[in-house]
């Protein structure tokens, strides 16, 4: 794929995302009024599977994040690229997974989320590997692969038994029987499959590891992917069946902690981090757990944060790993301790990170502090355990907000670089551009908050709840408990931001300590199954062919026999006619014949006398008068002696010590006489039981006036049952080419 | 095998075993024989040319690839399916053709199921000859 032109790769993909992206765009007024808009085209329709799209409230919510980040994203990487050779691949690719990313979001049939589900998987398998001759890329990529894809089965099984007991494969239509799913006896168990595939691609604990080690991609591939757009994929699959799935203890318990888990530990883990964009990934890490711990609650203003930090996480990450980028890309480096000052010479980069930083730390008057502020709301209006998860959501803030400032301050505001660069410039407009509006967006929402909360917000949020509701976002609101945590947080944050150093040795000193990770089970799991593999085959494929033959034919004499006898299938003898004298000599011939390819120490003798078994079997049909067998067997039998005597000549002589002895050739004769006595009274069995000849009838009534011929065996082949022998022609060119491609590679392998 | 009687008779033999596989081809529709057959007797009598003369010989006779040969039988048959699809009948529904046909006699009956049987046995001859050829060849 490398041939394929960068830019039409480029050029296709932003124009269909800038014009679906308008397209979402043109949409908001209609479904934020309250209709979804609904596709539906027939795919299997005796399985009773159409495609069936949906577009409400929170699938736009969701398809303008992808198209838009995804024009962004696009227009970035054109650049950042530039000179890459592969250019033409990541932009086909990041075109391919943006279409699919639309289509879990939009599909409101079951198995079809499901399939864009998984095609988002592989289109991020190819992206993360996208820097496929590096080994930790490619261990990444398939590693996601895995974790993304295995839970994307496993979520199958949880639709696929959600519509069943529902009774519609319509995602929208299930909703309606929340209550029938959730009184099910198997509710339990559909409720964790479909949380496996949500949380094994959100990145939730335990399968948290894979996000930062995806970090192996390019770097606007994880600002789309790992920011964004993928990794809410799982978060869009819990919000879109809350309503469905939720509002149980079950629910609220696992996603509450499983959430705050993951929040509180992947920015401690953050913390650790020297690498900007490892930094990043464990924040991500964290939001998602976030979003998850809000997800848990069916509380209005709970859904309503995750909503609203949904959008604020995607303007602030998205721009910074962009950012990241381009530090990278300027300075050619990504850790922290060797960056400093870069205001100086990357201003405009430094001008989003400022912005950025700081919807990140939640500084007002940033979208950030009020996606903050919503938090603190949200987690103290829960029911449940307000307390919990108002300290998980206090801890998570505080420590991001020490990474923010880590960012902003370290990297950009003091200090000095140390750059093997001699010239540091800023980098190409389309790399900052992007970044730029993102960062502008993060702080525009933030001053004028009635721009999404109407608009965007609003409609996803009465998909969730299933009620009409009214958002209104601000700013101010006046001094109360989430103000005075926001204070705490900010003021914690600081005191981690000046102390990180220390903090990252004590954690270091921990991590080495600490005896399980997600990475190294995931490791070992991986190992354990390559080491059974290996040993079942080898164990199973053995390589000798001896062996094979003689475990295939004992289980072929052992199993026809034991039906043989646990049926008493019964033979009438009598009924058998009279053998033809001139049959019985040729049988005879055949035993000799047979007995001398079993003694003989000679190939060429062996192999003649097969020839003289074969042959025989075809003057046996020509005295029963299947003419038409009796040529072809002949003909067979002489293509066969060549062939063998062709290639047995050739080999060397019998070699004395591969003679299987005497209690081998015992057993060896004992499975040949009982594959032949197997055989011989199967065959007397079926020329014993009535035939039936109505078909035979039909053909012989029907061969001369509708298919013109009197040679019934070949009117069957070439008029009636024409489509079998066209399957077997087939079969015939296809094993030849098989064959000459395989002896032709020998050969040439051999001469060269 | 350099011996001059089996190559002469090789030669006799193989000529005479294609005419013999081309009557089997035309009369299998009524009689004993047919496509594969009438390949399967060609191919063996191209082999023992082949036997006696070398593979590269039998090559030259061919003057196509036997994949080729193979595949275009192959094309020859899928042909004969789809051209009763033109006139508005099913995938390998027989066509007939009967030239100066009285009322007695069906005159010349040539149909697609002919058509259908000669890629068969192409297919055959080039998928048997060609595997042979490429086996002798290694050898």
């Amino acid at each position: 794929m490398s041939q394929t032109s960068p830019r039409a790769g480029f050029i296709v993909g932003l124009l269909t995302a800038a014009a679906l992206c308008a397209w979402f765009g043109a949409q908001v007024p209609g479904v934020s009024s309250g209709q979804a808009m609904v596709l539906v085209v027939d795919w299997i329709p005796r399985l009773g599977i159409d495609l069936a799209f949906r577009l409400d409230g929170l699938s736009l919510l969701f398809c303008l994040l992808i198209t838009g980040i995804g024009v962004l994203v696009m227009l970035y990487t054109s650049s950042y690229f530039k000179t890459h050779r592969d250019q033409g691949r990541l932009q086909w690719l990041l075109f391919a997974f943006m279409l699919a990313m639309v289509g879990v979001v939009t599909a409101d049939n079951v198995l079809l989320l499901f399939v864009f589900w998984e095609l988002t998987t592989i289109t991020s398998f190819l992206l993360v590997g996208f820097d496929h001759e590096n080994r930790k890329a490619r261990r990444a990529a398939m590693q996601a692969l895995i974790i993304t894809g295995g839970g994307g089965l496993i979520l199958l099984v949880g639709l696929l038994m959600a519509a069943d007991i529902a009774g519609t494969y319509r995602v929208s239509e299930m909703i309606a029987s929340g209550d029938v799913i959730k009184e099910h006896h198997l509710y339990e168990i559909v409720l964790v499959l479909i949380l496996v595939g949500a949380f094994t691609k959100s990145a939730q604990f335990p399968f948290h590891f894979w996000l930062p080690n995806a970090m192996a991609a390019p770097s606007p591939v994880s600002a789309y992917l790992h920011s964004a757009t993928m990794v809410k994929a799982g978060i869009y699959l819990l919000a879109r069946f809350q309503p469905s799935l939720g509002g149980t203890e079950i629910w609220f318990y696992t996603l509450s902690i499983v959430g705050a888990i993951t929040a509180v530990w992947s920015s401690i883990m953050a913390l650790r981090q020297t690498d900007l964009k490892l930094m990043l990934a464990w924040t991500t890490v964290m939001a998602l757990g976030t979003l998850t711990l809000f997800l848990g609650s069916d509380v209005r203003i709970a859904v309503l944060a995750a909503m609203t930090f949904l959008l604020v996480h995607a303007f602030y990450k998205c721009a910074l790993f962009l950012v990241i980028g381009n530090v990278d890309y300027a300075t050619g480096t990504r850790e922290v301790d060797r960056l400093g000052g870069l205001m100086k010479v990357l201003p405009v980069t430094g001008v989003v990170a400022l912005a950025a930083g700081f919807s990140m730390a939640g500084f007002p008057p940033f979208l950030g502090f009020i996606g903050k502020e919503l938090k603190y709301e949200g987690a103290l209006a829960i029911a449940g355990e307000p307390y919990l998860i108002a300290a998980a959501a206090l801890a998570a803030n505080a420590m991001m907000v020490a990474i923010a400032l880590a960012i902003v301050i370290r990297v950009f505001l003091k200090g000095k670089t140390r750059s093997d660069r001699e010239h540091i410039r800023e980098v190409p407009w389309r790399m900052w551009s992007g970044p730029l509006l993102l960062a502008a967006a993060g702080l525009l929402t933030g001053i004028f908050p009635d721009l999404l909360a109407k608009s965007i917000i609003q409609p996803a949020l009465s998909e969730v709840l299933l009620q009409e509701t009214t958002v209104k976002l601000s700013l101010w609101h006046g001094i109360n408990v989430p103000l005075l945590m926001s204070i705490a947080t900010v003021t914690i944050g600081f005191v981690l931001f000046l102390k990180s150093v220390t903090i990252r040795n004590r954690l270091n000193q921990w991590m080495s300590a600490w005896p399980v990770t997600g990475d190294r089970a995931y490791q070992s799991a991986l190992g354990g199954t390559e080491r059974f593999s290996r040993r079942a085959t080898d164990r199973i494929q053995s390589g000798s062919l001896s062996q094979y033959l003689t475990i295939i034919f004992s289980v072929f004499v052992v199993s026809v026999a034991l039906v043989w006898v646990t049926q008493r299938v019964s033979m009438d003898l009598s009924s058998l006619t009279e053998v033809p004298l001139l049959a019985l000599v040729i049988c005879t011939l055949m035993i000799g014949a047979t007995v001398v390819v079993a003694v003989s120490r000679s190939r060429l003798l062996a192999i003649c006398a097969l020839g003289i078994v074969g042959s025989g079997v075809a003057i046996l049909f020509l005295i029963f008068g299947a003419i038409d067998v009796a040529i072809t067997q002949l003909m067979v039998e002489t293509l066969f002696v060549v062939l063998i005597a062709a290639v047995m000549i050739k080999l060397p002589k019998f070699p004395g010590k591969e003679h299987p002895g005497a209690a081998g050739g015992f057993r060896d004769a004992s499975i040949a006489i009982g594959c032949g006595l197997v055989i011989g009274l199967i065959t007397i069995a079926v020329g014993l039981s009535p035939l039936d000849l109505s078909i035979t009838e039909f053909y012989e009534a029907a061969s001369l006036p509708e298919a013109y011929g009197r040679n019934i065996v070949n009117v069957i082949l070439v008029d009636f049952r024409a489509l079998d022998t066209l399957g077997e022609v087939a079969v015939v060119a296809s094993a030849a080419l098989a064959v000459i491609a395989l002896v032709t590679v020998k050969t040439q392998r051999r001469s060269s | 095998m350099n011996s001059i009687i089996f190559r002469t008779v090789s030669r006799l033999l193989m000529g005479l075993m294609l005419l013999f596989s081309l009557f089997l081809l035309w009369r299998g529709h009524n009689e004993p024989g047919g496509g594969f057959i009438g390949g399967l007797v060609a191919a063996a009598g191209l082999v023992v040319y082949g036997l006696a003369d070398g593979p590269d010989s039998m090559r030259q006779i061919l003057r196509a690839d036997p994949r080729s040969i193979a595949l275009s039988g192959l094309l020859i048959a899928v042909l004969s399916g789809i051209m009763p699809l033109v006139s508005g009948s099913e995938f390998l529904t027989g066509l007939w053709l009967f030239i100066g046909a009285t009322a007695t006699d069906k005159g010349l009956a040539l149909g697609t199921p002919l058509l259908f049987d000669i890629g068969v046995y192409l297919t055959v001859v080039g998928g048997v000859v060609g595997m042979v050829i490429a086996i002798e060849e290694s050898l």
